[in-house]
């Protein structure tokens, strides 16, 4: 074949992109291969490719599709914590000399990959999982607004997660660390095809992100069961409508300074170059007006989370709802007036500085009223120490030394100190793992009996826990010293040897998260092996407060087979407390929304486009857009979208509850 | 929402709906389309705010003054408002039921908005011509981003609205049509409103600077 064929069909990818000279990425690669083989096979063997299709791929439930969200955040947090223990140990041994087992343009891929990947396809799944399994059930509603569109956007961010895992071992990934600031992003400095994958990954991903907050933000205005208030809503609904708030008004600031960079970088415009007028700080304000809300995107379902397990787990109704809504909704405000703290050394001035210095020192006031909420919740309650509880006590105590370095990081002069340091890299993984891991661990252990119908097992809860929570600060109290002493983040290779104990604590702190996560999916093998001991048959295993427990664990595919009515905050506390007897007749047919393969065949084609965009394929992406296009429009002359589930099938579900229910008094 | 059942008036506390109707199809898109318009709203503010850093930096280029022609701006901002009117008179033919006038008010809605566009493609290439490319400064940069993403929104109205045409004339004026025309019609607007923003302070505060 000519050379210019070639170059036509593959673009910029050949045989030297494929990392044959890295030992590592090979191993990896090996690894992957076999592991996919061998459960694609499995699928194969045990027959399950059209149930897997029929069931799930294709569903619109949201609790399907919340469980796929918090299957990809697992998936994902392997990935990304491989990178974290590739760069604690890369620390540990650059010294005296040594330069470490990785690389520079490796080690640079590795940290930026860890950055992206636990942000955007770990802590967005799971929290977007949680709020799409728990929302509509806490609200009395049967599904989402729009059932097809949240099946789209979970596809869509696999789409991103499948760009950046094919990064791993089809050329490379950015080298620029997780926000791509230029001009190192740009074309100039980084022409090869790493920055072009972090931008699809992230521009097919928002896609996704920002359509799931508009449907749940409807999803909350308009399908509140009759009876739910605003001010009756549970507070992990509340905390998801600011996040979704959030969310659809921060994304699509995102898509544009993603989309300006992709144009300086393809058409070669000058937005953020240092020459023909552009202006590279220009780059950084924007992404950061999208970066700090992101923030609370991921934090304030976390705060909702231990809203409801703190009530639940000291019995009691949660202290200051009220408090804790407007804390909440102040904090969405706040969140948009303070992203000029993460570059107070851009040189803006000190009046510019100190507003946003104060702004943000402001944020500590509603984040402490939260806290002060959650403790006299606790105060004179019959705590259970159960592993939703356990969590979120970590959390409190980690997030207040976090919510407290964030503070001191506030101080501007503070701040031209430690900007760029480990005293900063201490500081928002004390805030992300204390606050947005813990509470989707408590999140996880809490909803998981009402997702699958058995509890998680506490031993192997707990050796995760005491491993995190003991890893968790042995892994960073070393970087806030470290950080004090000057050291800056990104760094590959040290000179000075008195440094080095800290990081091989650091390091072993790594390793004991890495047994807590292994403890995890041992926890979640455990659970599955001992799912008859474990079970949960009456729907309600914490004697909880919200409406989700009053359905059965499962629950049936309409949720509730009639919809409830509310009259007080706790509403399901309210219906146990004045002797709610369960309908067992009467039952109708139920009006559901049908499954559809669109959602994921657009979003493969949406992938293929930005796989495409990124090598140079012009015709991969030109085709798959034109693919987009039709079978999107496609879709839209399919005017019946929904079925009735029959009442003989309502009849049939809930007089098994009915039985189950018998066997459990 | 108002409380279905009131505890005190019915003596027993009623904890579930025993009688319910589905919410009616299409009950949440108004609220959600409106959500959508307004985050592509954002889109255009962040285009909008790159422009208004960027719109001086001519870098030794062409400036707005030697190149925008008001008299062509003009006209071409008319084609969009007149749009706006005839996408207004296809949604009154709507409410009285009257399909083939409806289609005849979107075809013309739909010739203006091809017009709008077939002008600002030649505005474009003149510019281009001079050499006022989008890579000759910040200025023209941000100057062809906006306008063009603005464009490129108008263009694909023009797709959703002949796809709506063909599903009127397939399917008639049903429940799930008129939602999409209200839908388009609010998305039709919106852009007109935008170039109002785009029109005012690109073409002639940028004459004026």
């Amino acid at each position: 074949m000519s050379p210019d064929l070639l170059k036509f069909i593959f673009g910029r990818l050949g045989i030297d992109s494929l990392p044959f000279h890295e030992p590592i990425l090979v191993g990896t690669f090996v690894m992957v291969a076999l592991g996919g083989i061998t459960l694609l096979a499995g699928l194969t063997y045990f027959r399950l490719w059209g149930y897997l299709w029929r069931e799930w791929f294709t569903t619109v439930d949201h609790k399907r599709i919340g469980i796929m969200y918090m299957i990809l955040g697992i998936v994902m947090l392997l990935r990304g914590f491989a990178d974290a223990l590739m760069m604690r140990a890369q620390q540990a041994l650059a010294f005296n000399g040594s330069e470490g087992f990785l690389p520079a343009h490796h080690y640079d891929q590795v940290f930026t990959a860890h950055g992206v990947i636990m942000i955007f396809f770990v802590a967005m799944p799971l929290v977007t999982g949680l709020m799409n399994y728990v929302v509509p059930l806490q609200i009395g509603a049967r599904d989402v607004s729009f059932p097809f569109l949240n099946n789209f956007s979970f596809w869509m961010t696999v789409g991103g997660a499948v760009l950046v895992m094919a990064s791993l071992f089809i050329g490379e990934f950015a080298r620029t660390g997780w926000l791509a600031y230029p001009p190192l992003s740009n074309i100039g400095y980084s022409p090869d095809v790493g920055v072009d994958y972090y931008i699809w990954a992230l521009q097919v991903a928002g896609v996704g992100t920002t359509l799931s907050g508009i449907n749940l933000i409807c999803t909350i205005v308009k399908l509140r069961c009759p009876g739910m208030t605003m001010m009756r809503m549970p507070v992990f609904t509340w905390t998801s409508l600011c996040t979704n708030i959030l969310i659809v008004a921060s994304f699509p600031v995102l898509t544009v300074v993603l989309a300006l960079l992709s144009l300086d970088r393809y058409v070669g415009t000058n937005f953020f170059t240092n020459d023909f007028g552009g202006s590279p700080m220009m780059y950084v304000n924007l992404i950061w007006i999208w970066g700090h809300p992101e923030v609370y995107i991921l934090v304030l379902p976390a705060f909702g989370i231990f809203s409801e397990v703190t009530s639940t787990f000291s019995g009691k109704r949660l202290f200051g709802y009220t408090s804790m809504v407007y804390a909440t909704v102040v904090i969405t405000i706040l969140s948009y007036l303070v992203w000029l703290h993460h570059f107070f050394t851009m040189g803006s001035g000190a009046s510019v500085n100190s507003f946003f210095g104060i702004t943000t020192m402001i944020i500590s006031i509603p984040t402490g009223a939260k806290m002060f909420n959650w403790l006299f919740t606790m105060y004179r309650g019959r705590i259970r120490y159960e592993l939703p509880m356990l969590w979120t006590i970590a959390f409190m105590l980690t997030f207040v030394i976090g919510g407290m370095t964030g503070v001191l990081l506030a101080v501007p002069p503070a701040d031209f100190v430690l900007h760029n340091s480990l005293f900063l890299i201490a500081h928002f993984h004390n805030v992300i793992i204390g606050g947005v891991v813990f509470g989707a661990f408590a999140g996880i252990n809490y909803w998981f009996p009402k997702a699958f119908g058995f509890r998680l097992d506490p031993f192997w809860g707990k050796m995760s826990f005491w491993f995190w929570v003991t890893g968790f600060y042995m892994a960073f109290m070393p970087l806030y010293v470290l950080g004090l002493m000057g050291v800056t983040r990104r760094l590959r290779v040290f000179d000075d040897p008195s440094l080095q104990i800290w990081f091989v604590i650091a390091a072993i702190g790594a390793g004991l998260v890495f047994l807590g996560i292994l403890s995890m999916l041992m926890q979640f093998a455990v659970s599955f092996l001992k799912r008859e001991q474990l079970k949960d048959v009456t729907g309600d295993p914490w004697n909880a407060r919200t409406l989700e427990w009053a359905t059965s664990s499962p629950p049936p595919d309409y949720n509730f087979a009639f919809t409830p009515v509310v009259h007080d905050n706790d509403a399901w506390w309210d219906m146990k407390k004045r002797g709610y007897q369960r309908p067992l007749m009467g039952f109708k047919s139920i009006h559901m929304p049908s499954s559809t393969g669109t959602g994921i065949i657009l979003a493969g084609f949406a992938t293929a486009m930005g796989f495409g965009l990124i090598w140079y394929m012009w015709w991969l992406a030109a085709l798959s857009f034109i693919a987009l296009l039709v079978v999107g429009i496609g879709h839209t002359f399919n005017y019946h979208r929904d079925f009735d589930i029959p009442a003989d099938d309502v009849i049939r579900t809930e007089d098994a509850r009915t039985k189950l229910l018998a066997g459990a008094k | 929402m108002t409380v279905a059942v009131n505890p005190t008036q019915a003596g027993e506390p009623v904890f579930y709906l025993a009688d319910e109707h589905p919410h009616p199809e299409g009950y949440s898109t108004s609220l959600g389309f409106w959500i959508y318009l307004m985050s592509d709203c954002l889109i255009f503010a962040m285009l909008f705010a790159a422009f208004g850093v960027l719109g001086a930096n001519y870098a030794a280029g062409p400036s707005p003054k030697d190149l925008f022609d008001l008299n062509l701006v003009a006209v071409n901002t008319s084609m969009l408002l007149l749009s706006s009117i005839t996408y207004g008179f296809a949604m009154l033919t709507m409410q009285q039921n009257k399909v083939g006038q409806t289609q005849m008010w979107l075809l013309i809605t739909g010739m203006f908005g091809a017009a709008f566009i077939g002008i600002e493609l030649t505005e474009f290439a003149h510019m281009i011509h001079e050499g006022a490319t989008p890579q000759r400064s910040a200025f023209l940069s941000a100057f062809f981003t906006l306008v063009g993403t603005h464009g490129l929104h108008v263009s694909c109205g023009l797709i959703w609205l002949v796809t709506l045409m063909v599903q009127v004339w397939r399917f008639g004026l049903i429940e799930a049509n008129r939602r999409r025309l209200m839908c388009l019609s609010m998305f039709w607007h919106f852009l007109d409103v935008v170039w109002i923003g785009v029109f005012t302070f690109v073409y002639l505060l940028g004459v004026l600077r």
